[in-house]
């Protein structure tokens, strides 16, 4: 992390007042003007017996930064995996409802999983880069789609649209293995862009980094928003309070037979959850009080 | 209790404190300790006196002549030559059962780890253990029956009983190592839209690769050293003189350490023990390439 660049580190300093920034930075605030991109209907998925989340219904918008939040377990990677059919790769999770994208739902019968995922791509909370160079990392995706023209511009075009160019234009050819936490992270966000997607689901993305390489993140994802729809899935409500337009908040219900599911408590823009919350849940775990 | 030091502060004076159940503590430990060292240096030493005897007795056989030349008898019944042609027929045995062994064994370890439901991967990793547990006589018996009957004895029958004898081998271990290729690889590929088949050839194959070839390796030792499948497969070499034409039955070494070793002259046995030393000699380089590649392919996971 020794080469983050000195504007970033200012940045962060900034940051220990989250909600000062969430309310400095532009938001759309115009609600007639959205287009919808994910409406989801009815929504619940269970691993075997054991339910996940359970009827969750509502619309996420074109070019915002949604923020899904709520405390562990309460269906949230679950749910944001659901929307690109990550999940098929569960054989025991069962998948109720309607996830229409752009009218269209991703669970018919005649939609192909890898289509799917190459319109909606992912990053994880992990950095997983590939055994490879980091050149190769971003060009595998579109080689294996066969996106083969102007290979190195497309690379390179990938690596500045996640502000990851300038640390790695002179190797190239090295293993992304060497990078350090964050890098390796943009890097994952670099090569899910290379293949142009419409949507980038993020699960968790600045969990396992600090906060340098968090905030770099952060900001690429306001970036990012004017060419693409963001979804994505974190712990840090001062993060999602920073980034996100529209929030999201997951809470636990316990059902008859006692199993805890996850159900969708909220869902209004970041500035009415986080200082006019509608229901009591969201304003206890929004301020802490969260038992 | 054992003597206290003087002049210590009594409370690390219980330091030095000892009864009769920590006493017992430390002689029980003692004897593991020594039970353990002594089992390992009896296998290490019954390694070390089967290579001093192995190369003891077939030292007077070594020559250059030994590696570069055919065996030929003289007049006086004694072994005259050397085992060119079966060192180039182990080799052809192995290249043909390698050839054969590490494709199919590398598709079903794939298979098995990265595609097929869990109680049908169970079954066949169940039929691979039992193949592996056959006795290799009956291996041989196998070939014999459905390939010599019919066409006679050649490398190809031989090499294809050393097959079956490494498939299991070079499977299961892949199948290890397949196991350590970390799952988010598998879901990067997957989120990138790329089809499953794509996301094994182009990630998870490259990574496993090194430890691929390290159970190939130790396969390849293990098949080179195999004398009864070859008994009823490909013994009745024709000619002494070299031949790497694989439709032929081809000479190896093991079995020309099996026949030396029943001749009369000891010149023949002398053979046998050189034979043999080449063979260990082999197993232990392709044991130290193994070794390599599995540092190689460790460094590159753990990165």
């Amino acid at each position: 992390m020794t080469q983050e660049d000195p504007v970033t580190q200012t940045d962060t300093m900034v940051n220990v007042a989250p909600i000062e920034i969430a309310q400095r930075r532009e938001r759309p605030q115009s609600t007639a003007a959205r287009e919808t991109v994910f409406d989801i209907q009815n929504l619940s998925v269970s691993y075997g017996k054991a339910p996940a989340i359970k009827d969750v219904s509502f619309e996420i918008y074109h070019n915002r930064v949604t923020a899904i939040i709520g405390p562990s377990g309460c269906g949230k990677s679950t749910f944001i995996r659901t929307l690109n059919r990550m999940n098929d790769l569960v054989p025991s999770a069962k998948v109720e409802g309607e996830v229409l994208y752009h009218g269209v739902d991703l669970y018919a019968p005649k939609v192909d999983p890898v289509q799917v995922r190459r319109r909606i791509g992912m990053v994880f909370q992990k950095p997983n880069p590939f055994p490879k160079s980091i050149y190769d990392n971003v060009a595998w995706g579109l080689r294996v789609l066969g996106m083969k023209d102007n290979m190195d511009d497309r690379v390179q075009h990938a690596l500045e649209q996640a502000a990851l160019w300038d640390d790695v234009r002179h190797r190239l050819k090295k293993s992304a293995l060497g990078l350090s936490g964050g890098q390796q992270q943009r890097l994952c966000i670099a090569r899910a862009l290379a293949v142009e997607p419409e949507v980038l689901l993020m699960d968790e993305p600045a969990s396992a980094l600090d906060p340098i390489a968090t905030s770099r993140i952060e900001d690429l994802m306001h970036e990012l928003k004017n060419e693409y729809t963001i979804v994505v899935v974190t712990h840090n409500m001062q993060q999602a309070a920073r980034v996100a337009d529209m929030t999201a908040f997951f809470g636990l219900e316990v059902l008859a037979d006692k199993s805890r599911t996850g159900i969708l408590v909220e869902y209004a823009e970041t500035d009415k959850i986080f200082t006019q919350p509608a229901d009591k849940r969201t304003e206890d775990y929004v301020t802490g009080r969260f038992g | 209790m054992a003597t206290t030091p003087p002049n210590i502060d009594p409370r690390a004076a219980v330091l030095f404190q000892t009864d009769k159940r920590l006493r017992r503590r430390r002689i029980v430990n003692r004897l593991m300790e020594a039970l353990g060292t002594l089992a390992s240096l009896l296998a290490v030493s019954v390694l070390v006196i089967v290579v001093a005897s192995v190369v003891k007795n077939g030292w007077s056989a070594f020559s250059v002549d030994f590696f570069t030349t055919s065996p030929s008898s003289s007049g006086f019944g004694t072994a005259e030559g050397g085992i060119l042609p079966s060192i180039v027929g182990s080799f052809v045995l192995v290249l043909i059962a390698t050839l054969v062994a590490l494709p199919i064994g590398v598709m079903v370890a794939i298979f098995v780890s990265e595609l097929a439901p869990r109680k049908l991967a169970d079954t066949i990793r169940l039929a691979l253990d039992v193949i592996n547990g056959l006795p290799t006589i009956v291996t041989g018996i196998f070939i014999f029956s459905v390939l010599v009957l019919a066409q006679g004895q050649s490398a190809i029958a031989g090499g294809l009983a050393l097959a079956i004898i490494g498939l299991p081998l070079v499977a299961r271990s892949a199948q290890e190592v397949l196991r350590l290729v970390p799952s988010s690889y598998r879901e990067a590929g997957l989120a990138l839209g790329a089809p499953r088949w794509r996301t094994i050839l182009g990630v998870i194959l490259p990574t496993s690769l090194g430890g691929i070839l390290t159970g190939t390796t130790l396969a390849i030792a293990r098949v080179a050293g195999e004398t009864a499948p070859l008994l009823f497969t490909c013994s009745l070499a024709i000619t002494t003189s070299v031949t790497w034409d694989p439709r032929e039955p081809v000479q190896s070494m093991p079995l020309t350490i099996f026949t030396s070793a029943e001749q009369p002259d000891p010149s023949f046995h002398a053979q046998a023990w050189a034979t043999g030393a080449v063979l260990l000699g082999f197993v232990l380089i392709v044991s130290l390439i193994s070794k390599f590649f599995l540092a190689r392919s460790r460094r590159k996971l753990a990165r």
